[in-house]
């Protein structure tokens, strides 16, 4: 079995749990025999992905004709109609009424009126009677009043058009992705132009001598992809998506498994060329990054990649519910999957001194609403009331850091909570380590994986109730993120405790190491197998 | 003649408020009476109230060939007096018929064997002063904590006069012998043990309203005829279980009571069979053997050992500092009889049964019968009151001294 897999990160490429995920995800499914073939916006050659294939959408090549004259052709020349195939005289003098004019503006237009004629006859393919004759193949998507497939003969002469040097389909695909679409809706109809784009292109056939004498000139072209979520990231997202339409053309794969949004307009795109039935893994939904204010952009390709999937795949129960209540997936489609511990986290470890003696509580983690820190702080202002001794350590950085900063000097709080920035590699190891307590207050977590990797580093934890790993966890105390007075207690408790800190490290460690990939992956693949019978 | 010998157990512990490490040195307010007289008037309105009258009526409709056995726990009993005066009057009278026996144990269902042999003494003189006082009789047989056995609390009890005690037919412990014969523990003298024939006694307790059991619907007549099928050299047959098997754990619709209602005259139907209380089988049976318990052995979980209240390290340490503090407590205890009293409660051994994490994850019957979320919960709330328990006997042990006297 051979899966498209599209994800945003891989390792060591990664900005939080996102690549992580998906690395153990990957390592997972290769223990379960599937055979995997991973998409990333940008590949870096670094990453670690011996277990399977990987792909950068920068990677993927576009070829473009262009007819180039014997003698008299210049740069600069107009390479329009040049590429017109013999014997065929123009393509728009074989079709009919509106058809016809449509390709004509398509030959003849502004980039711009280019698009539009193509936008209209995707459309016009959604009635049968302006193709008289000529049936489109059913989708395996199709809804009444939504658009078809173009008819065959139709799709054919584009692609002459295309192979003519007329547009490329990556310029074809930018401008068409230069208009979000703001429903779900709409994510479908841009899909199915990137589909069209791309089908026509691929089946293009190899140009003829033209009428005068000249040749072809293949020119290879390669998306611009930045990688990460900065600049245009809505541009970057149908970049992607263009690409993966390209490989999808022309890989051979059962099933296709889409991580997060940002991944699911190339997954409609893939679904679309392929006739395969889609996987979305949601890791994090809107919802969980915004509370009750969502970007409704973000949520309509949300809404888009759930609708079209055959199986949604969720982190925990917790996100599963908010699936449910916020975005109506059906419960039967729902599948919990975990996440676990790779091996290399699993055996993490740090041996070095310890510089301060004084107890260490970290919040480690995003400073931002969803990951709680204000209630980190406030809890620490109760603490340090009994034992003024304790040091509470926030690591990382966001939105919320300078409000921290400053709410830390409000409580009193000055001599007691350290900011450290944003941590990464070995620092972040350093500093579990050196901590006596971790603690996830976040408001809404899908997951979290962070818990365990302090308790693979022999550190106790607490974590919210509203968090996924608080469904998976038994040697971990649980508290309601609001409730700080309990956060306070806990913490003092293991502080002061020692039988109750022995009990959540020793247990921690074991539970841990049964966490593994491997399980995960199987029932991953048991998901691929129900929707593939 | 092989008797059936019932005995139920009668249990509810003190539970503890939430106390969090910031009421330690502001709150002496340590249990939660709301809950602990919610509980208790549910538990007897849905199993006391009604299978007492049941009893009472099978006591009544066989003139005396149907008998049983009760152990209540001395918190039990304070909870009765608090909020349900009834059910405790409804036990006198089953008390009051003479076909009724009532045990001793623990007054407050502790572990105190192990944590401290002069204090399970106390407990136990306590409990039997105290059932001689409300039922009549003092009790002859005993029953430890969670039917805890070994050949040195077997030695305790025959020590301070009892004449039988009563221990879980565990196989590790039998082995090949027959858990319905009369033994003798392993360095006594006079006493002798009565095994609980788990699996007949499980039938009933676990399996009644099991769908999915292949026995099921269990009835009065099919559980007969297991009977009535046992070997005849078999003296008794012990069923030993929780009374809120009965209406709790088996609810009344799963049809529990009508079983128990037509048991009685489902067995004598075969003159080889009748009923008697514990004390009965001790004094007309000489053992059959010598039984060696060097371990401890209960009747909890599959392991029928202490690993339920004793098992991790959170238990161990929370078991250790209860009988710490007792100690500490021993010097002011004649000043403060209140003092002992709620040191007492924190002895009962719910209090580390609710800090086993072995099951935790699986969600069985010790998340089913705790009121806290998770195991450490129980023992950061447990810790907690003990450690301003300690601060008050400290407070007491060292009364400041007024600045005058200096």
């Amino acid at each position: 079995m051979k899966v498209l897999m599209l994800g945003w990160e891989f390792p060591p490429h990664i900005s939080g749990g996102l690549g992580t995920a998906c690395h153990g995800l990957t390592v997972g499914l290769a223990h379960a025999g599937v055979e995997v073939l991973f998409v990333v916006p940008r590949a870096y050659g670094d990453e670690s992905a011996a277990h399977m294939r990987l792909l950068g959408a920068n990677q993927v090549r576009f070829l473009r004709r262009v007819f180039v004259p014997a003698a008299d052709a210049g740069p600069g020349g107009d390479t329009f109609g040049g590429g017109v195939v013999a014997g065929e005289g123009s393509i728009a003098a074989t079709l009919r009424g509106e058809l016809a004019e449509d390709l004509e503006r398509l030959e003849a237009g502004s980039a711009e009126v280019r698009y539009l004629a193509l936008e209209r006859l995707m459309a016009g393919a959604a009635t049968e009677s302006s193709f008289t004759g000529v049936r489109g193949a059913s989708s395996p998507y199709d809804d009444p009043g939504q658009p078809r497939d173009l008819p065959a003969d139709v799709r054919d002469r584009l692609a002459q058009w295309f192979t003519s040097g007329g547009s490329t389909v990556l310029q074809l695909g930018e401008r068409a992705l230069q208009k979000v679409p703001t429903d779900a809706a709409g994510w479908r109809v841009l899909s199915r132009a990137i589909r069209d784009a791309v089908l026509a292109h691929s089946r293009a056939p190899a140009p003829s001598p033209g009428p005068k004498s000249g040749r072809f000139e293949v020119i290879e072209e390669r998306l611009d992809m930045a990688g990460g979520y900065g600049g245009d990231l809505y541009a970057e997202v149908a970049r992607y998506a263009l690409a993966v339409g390209e490989i999808a053309a022309n890989e051979q794969f059962d099933v296709i498994h889409a991580h997060d949004w940002i991944t699911f307009p190339a997954a409609a795109v893939a679904a679309e060329i392929s006739g395969k039935k889609v996987v979305a893994h949601v890791h994090a939904s809107e919802y969980d990054r915004s509370g009750d204010h969502p970007n409704l952009s973000v949520k309509a390709i949300e809404q888009l990649g759930l609708d079209i999937a055959s199986r949604v795949v969720c982190v925990s129960h917790y996100t599963a519910s908010i699936l449910k209540r916020r975005y109506r997936v059906d419960p039967a489609k729902l599948r919990v999957v975990h996440n676990a511990v790779t091996q290399e986290e699993q055996r993490a470890q740090w041996h070095g001194e310890r510089n301060i003696t004084d107890p260490i509580v970290l919040f480690l983690g995003r400073v931002t609403f969803q990951k709680g820190p204000d209630y980190f702080l406030e809890a620490a202002a109760r603490v340090i009331k009994l034992r003024p001794d304790v040091l509470f350590v926030v690591s990382g950085s966001g939105d919320m850091l300078p409000a921290m900063v400053e709410r830390s000097a409000r409580l009193g709080l000055v001599r007691n909570v350290v900011f450290t920035g944003f941590l990464r590699g070995k620092s972040v190891e350093r500093m579990y380590s050196m901590a006596d307590l971790y603690v996830m207050p976040s408001v809404s977590e899908p997951f979290g994986i962070t818990p365990l990797e302090a308790m693979a580093l022999d550190v106790p934890v607490i974590v919210s109730r509203q968090s996924g790993v608080s469904e998976i966890l038994t040697h971990a105390l649980k508290v309601d993120f609001w409730d700080v007075e309990e956060l306070a207690n806990k913490i003092l408790a293991v502080l002061e405790y020692p039988a109750l800190r022995a009990s959540l490290v020793e247990s921690g460690r074991d539970e841990v190491r049964r966490m593994r990939w491997e399980l995960r992956g199987e029932l991953v693949r048991d998901v691929y197998q129900e929707i593939l019978k | 003649m092989t008797s059936l010998v019932f005995y139920f157990q009668v249990h509810q512990p003190f539970r503890l408020r939430r106390y969090t490490f910031f009421d330690i040195g502001a709150s002496d307010d340590y249990f939660d009476d709301a809950e602990n007289e919610r509980i208790l008037r549910r538990v007897a309105e849905k199993c006391y109230l009604p299978m007492n009258a049941v009893l009472l009526r099978l006591v009544e409709k066989h003139q005396g060939k149907f008998r049983c056995a009760f152990s209540v726990s001395g918190t039990a009993l304070d909870q009765m007096e608090a909020w349900s005066p009834e059910t405790l009057n409804s036990f006198r009278r089953l008390a009051r018929t003479g076909c009724v026996e009532f045990l001793c144990e623990t007054s407050h269902h502790s572990l105190s064997f192990l944590g401290n042999e002069d204090e399970f003494r106390q407990q136990v003189e306590a409990q039997a002063q105290r059932v001689e006082q409300l039922f009549g009789r003092r009790p002859t047989s005993f029953r430890n904590t969670e039917l805890i056995v070994s050949n040195r609390v077997a030695k305790l009890a025959e020590e301070m006069g009892f004449a039988a005690i009563m221990a879980e037919g565990a196989d590790h412990l039998i082995g090949w012998r027959s858990p319905h014969r009369v033994y003798r523990p392993e360095g006594c003298d006079t006493i002798k043990v009565l095994l609980r024939s788990y699996k007949l006694s499980d039938d009933i307790a676990f399996r009644f309203s099991n769908r999915g059991w292949s026995e099921w619907p269990l009835t009065a007549e099919k559980f007969a005829t297991w009977v009535h099928g046992l070997p005849e050299e078999d003296r008794f047959v012990g069923l030993f279980m929780d009374y809120e098997t009965f209406g709790e754990h088996q609810w009344a619709d799963t049809g529990v009571f009508q079983f128990m209602e037509h048991l009685p005259e489902a067995i004598l139907k075969n003159p080889r069979f009748r009923f008697e209380t514990p004390s009965e089988v001790a004094a007309s049976t000489d053992p059959i053997a010598r039984l060696d318990i060097p371990h401890p052995v209960s009747w909890a979980d599959a392991e029928r050992d202490l690993t339920a209240w004793l098992g991790n390290a959170m238990q161990r340490a929370a078991h250790d500092e209860v009988y710490n503090l007792g100690r500490e407590l021993a010097q002011v205890a004649a000043a403060r009889p209140d003092l002992v009293a709620a040191w007492r409660r924190l002895t009962t051994s719910d209090h580390f049964y609710y800090m086993c994490v072995k099951f935790f994850s699986d969600g069985d019957v010790h998340k089913y019968f705790s009121p806290y979320a998770s195991p450490h919960d129980a023992y950061i709330t447990t810790m907690n009151v003990v450690n301003d328990f300690r601060r008050r006997i400290a407070a007491l042990a060292q009364p400041v001294v007024p600045a005058a006297s200096r």
